[in-house]
């Protein structure tokens, strides 16, 4: 399978007047052509600075990308000119973000957002543009689309904006399409919805995606790929039906864990992962995990462990690997 | 749209008779209403009982704001308290522009004096207003493009020291440098006093010379204080999601300020305009009299220390309506720029 | 290998978190971090010992003395800031210029903070056809320009009240005229902020909660909401005591203010512009001192506004 994107040993850094943060510590994928990735994780691991670093949407200061390489089409994207770079957002790669109420300009029409990325990147006329953008909004499932392209965003539906923006991100026919947590703000029903419907698009335009959220009941409908970052760090990646069946790094498993299950008995707590997440300004030394962790032993809490094959076409990154939920 | 517009027009009267009510209020515990709706000095009881009836003031005091507000020529007057009525009322009401006599300038309508000031004054505060508009807008966009730099921090510093002096000390200053030092060191120096040179006459070179002192004092800190809310309003633009889901559509630096970033900064900037009016019409009482400018401020201020109410009413009633105007002008703007307000 | 396994998976947590700091520690920390907003804070210090130190070196009676004969004195030893027109000792004459303008500054404040926050709070509060009343009257208030309206009222006011002795020390009755006046001019903005504030507070659930246990309204106001919107009057009110001050200087200054021989830095720059080739000494120093202890006000509230609440929930005025 061909690579689409890859992403090598990525480091990425925030001065803040507190200190250093170090938000992203040596992340390395790859995303295949037509396939889907998905990135999962809690609040504040990193996840979302890394896609945003390979957008270079990172504002620096006070963000800095101190390593790395984004490698797409055969070119470094962290060493493009500035013009270059423009080039391949909204066009090659597109971006949708998680709340649509504040990412969608409120003072103007949703048709003239969706319309600006088809006419500076397609170069046509303002009504062929116009044309284009109301098909965009009957694909993604906006009714009376003609009438809508003169509204603005407070006039629609959360779930409906969310479709604006996905509309906004296929305009151009990107090869790939980046979601962080784009069903995080929506209603189960709608997310579902939206889900469903990018599985529906992906299919139609072949295009590879990478989609970020919390929720691993998600992942489970879209991903083909997962990997699983904490504090910064990748600390589990497989094929979706692996992470599912065989998790190895605790902290997957306590995911998994902490899902409410339909058949579980009914006066059973729900698991937690005790803890809260590391300060990533002064990081520990060790596994980042391991305050956390029930399965830790002393090796934990020196050395960081590194990503590592544990099986065929799946890596974890510690020293106790858990099988069935036994360490081994 | 145009429902908009014509709600805030309709909530723009109650306002306007709101306002009419205060300063009526304010009219009738100052100064003889007599003298100034009458016009000539009065001695004799019997001129001053029948002057009374005819101005209506022996009415009651709601009857009186009535005729205030639009005369009383429409009214039969009683006169010689015979039981029939003989004339008509010879007011015609602020809503018509008679504000009275004025008490200083004896035989002169109000109105008149103040007409004759208002042009001079406009000449002052247009090119003022636009000055500020225009630089408080550069500045303060350009100090949030370029946060953190020293630019900035000077810039911010200088905003802070101009925004807390007062325009007095400020055209003092500005006079005592400009003016005073300037011609001491033998440099070119401005005027200082009044509209013109008397010798040389009312020509468009010696209006603009005269008036450079007397707008960059009025101008300096409404700038610095506005600049600092452009730049604030900015940066939280700057930081929304929005203009980061327009940069990664592809939009260039350009592309995104101005037709992404400008329109959403520009909603309270406008409202901020609307609210600096009445401090700059307030504030051309100081600036002219401090430089001798010929305009409503000195008048306002020249007579009112010497008790000539219906100039001063007058003045303060025209100032407020300006006031009202330009809250309903800056409103229109303001819901034309915001889809939000114009569609509830 | 090696393991003190838990074969269930639940670790034991060794480590307590720091405990949080409390609010005024918070707020105290942020605004340390302003430096222009601790120098405002020495500086104002500074005006105030020299307004109140001031008169351990110089009475009162002397800044009152008039000798012509040495009228528009160029400073010197004996009178290190000049004489005005009339041969007084301006040093003097600005510490207890000092004393009036600050006391006018944070009197006309709470005056203003008093009347903003009633207002606004029972608008923002009741709601309904008292809240449009309160503020149609707000806006109307609003809209008459605030200088000419000052001018007017102290014009008319002035000379009603009779000279006070307080302490000895006698004032001109137009001190308390125009503190009123101010204060009853400036209030607008505030009121406009609380009864923001007040609308989205009462939806809350702890408004909620203690309506139904009975609580009166009044306390619901004072006790309950009122000590949620603190931030935004604390800096209100900051900014309005530089307001006020220089509210006075501009009405003191055109001669309907506050009137001689008390003093205040505001009319003692009375006429100074026609003598402005030949004593500048005469507005120099206490336009100077109105500047400096503006200026420091602006400080400390900018860095209380950013320090009380760093998102600037405050709208800015």
């Amino acid at each position: 399978m061909e690579a689409l994107l890859e992403v090598r040993d990525l480091k990425v850094q925030f001065h803040t007047l507190e200190g250093i943060v170090q938000a992203v510590n040596g992340v390395s994928f790859v995303v295949e052509k037509g396939k889907t990735l998905g990135i999962v994780g809690e609040s504040g691991c990193g996840k979302s600075v890394t896609v945003l670093s390979v957008m270079r949407l990172i504002p620096e200061p006070p963000g800095k990308i101190s390593s790395g390489e984004v490698l797409f089409e055969d070119k470094d994207l962290l060493k493009m000119e500035k013009d270059a770079i423009q080039e391949i957002r909204g066009q090659k790669i597109a971006m949708i973000f998680q709340d649509p109420m504040t990412s969608l300009n409120p003072v103007l029409t949703i048709g003239k957002q969706i319309s600006e990325a088809i006419i500076i990147h397609k170069n046509v006329s303002k009504d062929e543009a116009y044309k284009q953008a109301v098909n965009l909004l009957e694909l993604v499932g906006i009714p009376q689309a003609e009438a809508r392209y003169n509204d603005y965003p407070h006039q629609f539906s959360g779930g409906m904006r969310q479709r604006v923006m996905i509309a906004m991100g296929l305009s151009c026919n990107p090869s790939l399409l980046i979601a962080d947590e784009p069903t995080t703000a929506l209603d189960v029903t709608i997310q579902a919805q939206i889900v469903e419907l990018t599985k529906n698009l992906q299919s139609k335009f072949g295009m590879s995606v990478i989609w970020i959220t919390h929720d691993l009941g998600v992942v489970a409908e879209i991903a083909d790929r997962v990997i699983v970052m904490y504090a910064g760090y990748i600390v589990e990646e497989a094929d979706v039906f692996k992470i599912f069946e065989n998790p190895v790094h605790p902290y997957t498993l306590s995911l998994l864990k902490s899902l409410p299950r339909v058949d579980s008995r009914r006066y059973e707590r729900l698991a937690i992962i005790a803890g809260s997440p590391p300060d990533c300004i002064h990081m520990p030394t060790g596994c980042p995990f391991m305050p956390r962790c029930g399965y830790a032993i002393d090796r934990c809490g020196v050395e960081n462990p590194q990503l590592l094959n544990v099986g065929e076409d799946h890596k974890a990154a510690c020293w106790v690997e858990v099988k069935n939920g036994r360490a081994e | 749209m145009v429902r908009y517009i014509i709600r805030r027009l309709l909530q723009a009267i109650p306002l306007l008779l709101l306002i009419s009510i205060m300063i009526f209020v304010l009219l009738q515990s100052s100064g003889d209403p007599l003298a100034s709706m009458g016009g000539k000095r009065l001695t004799r009881p019997e001129d001053r009982a029948r002057l009374a009836k005819i101005m209506g003031l022996d009415q009651p005091i709601y009857m009186q704001y009535i005729y205030w507000l639009v005369g009383n020529d429409w009214v039969q007057i009683d006169v010689d308290n015979d039981g029939t009525l003989d004339t008509y009322g010879t007011r015609k009401g602020v809503i018509r522009g008679d504000f009275g006599f004025s008490l200083l300038s004896r035989g002169k309508l109000a109105l008149d004096l103040i007409l004759e000031r208002l042009p001079n004054t406009m000449v002052l505060m247009i090119p003022a207003e636009i000055i500020i508009l225009f630089f408080s807008l550069v500045v303060g966009i350009y100090s949030a493009l370029r946060q953190y730099s020293l630019t900035d921090q000077v810039i911010t510093t200088a905003s802070f020291i101009g925004y807390s002096m007062p325009i007095f000390f400020v055209a003092l200053a500005s006079m005592y440098i400009f003016a005073v030092n300037f011609r001491k060191w033998g440099l070119p120096y401005l005027p200082t006093v009044g509209m013109f040179d008397p010798k040389v006459g009312k020509t468009f070179s010696q209006v603009a010379i005269h008036m450079i002192l007397p707008i960059f004092s009025m101008s300096l800190v409404s700038i610095s204080g506005y600049s600092r809310f452009v730049r604030s309003q900015m940066l939280e633009v700057i930081s929304q999601d929005y203009i980061r889901t327009a940069y990664a559509k592809g939009l260039s630096e350009r592309m995104v300020l101005i037709g992404h970033a400008l329109k959403n900064a520009a909603i309270p900037f406008v409202t901020l305009v609307g609210i600096d009016i009445p401090f700059l019409l307030g504030g051309a009482v100081i600036t002219e009299t401090i430089f001798g400018w010929p305009g409503m401020g000195r008048l306002f201020i020249d007579h009112l220390t010497r008790y000539d109410t219906p100039v001063v009413m007058g003045i303060l009633m025209l100032i407020s309506l300006a006031v009202v105007f330009f809250q309903l002008l800056t409103d229109i703007v303001y819901g034309w720029l915001d889809p939000r307000i114009r569609y509830n | 290998m090696e393991s003190n396994l838990k074969p269930t998976g639940i670790p034991v947590i060794t480590d307590i978190e720091k405990p949080p700091l409390s609010l005024s520690q918070l707020v105290f920390l942020r605004f340390k971090r302003h430096k222009m907003a601790v120098a405002g804070i020495f500086i104002l210090i500074l005006m105030i010992f020299y307004s109140i130190g001031g008169t351990f070196f110089k009475t009162e009676a002397y800044s009152l003395v008039t000798d012509t004969s040495i009228r528009l004195n160029a400073p010197s030893t004996e009178h290190p800031f000049g004489t005005d027109a009339v041969g007084r000792d301006i040093l003097a004459r600005t510490i207890f210029g000092g004393q009036i303008s600050l006391l006018i500054g944070l009197v006309a404040m709470t005056l203003e903070v008093i009347v903003g926050v009633l207002i606004g709070a029972i608008a923002g509060y009741y709601g309904g056809i008292l809240d449009s009343l309160l503020m149609r009257f707000t806006e109307a208030m609003l809209n008459i320009p605030q200088i000419p309206l000052l001018l007017v009222l102290g014009k008319m006011l002035s000379d009603k009240i009779a000279p006070l002795s307080i302490f000895g020390r006698q004032f001109s009755g137009s001190v308390v005229v125009i503190i009123a006046v101010i204060g009853l001019t400036s209030w607008m903005g505030l009121a406009r902020i609380v009864r923001a504030n007040f609308l989205s507070l009462r939806e809350q659930e702890f408004v909620t909660a203690a309506r139904c246990t009975g609580t009166k309204n009044w306390s619901i106001i004072f006790e309950h909401i009122l000590p949620n919107t603190m931030a935004p009057i604390i800096v209100s009110a900051t900014l309005a005591v530089a307001n006020a001050i220089i509210s006075e200087a501009y009405v003191s200054f055109l001669g309907v203010g506050v009137m001689p021989p008390t003093a205040t830095w505001g009319n003692m720059l009375n006429g100074a512009y026609t003598y402005i080739e030949s004593a500048p000494w005469l507005w120099i120093f206490p336009g100077g001192f109105i500047v400096l202890t503006v200026l420091s006000i602006n400080f400390i509230g900018d860095g209380l506004r950013d320090a009380l609440d760093p998102r600037a929930l405050t709208q800015s005025e």
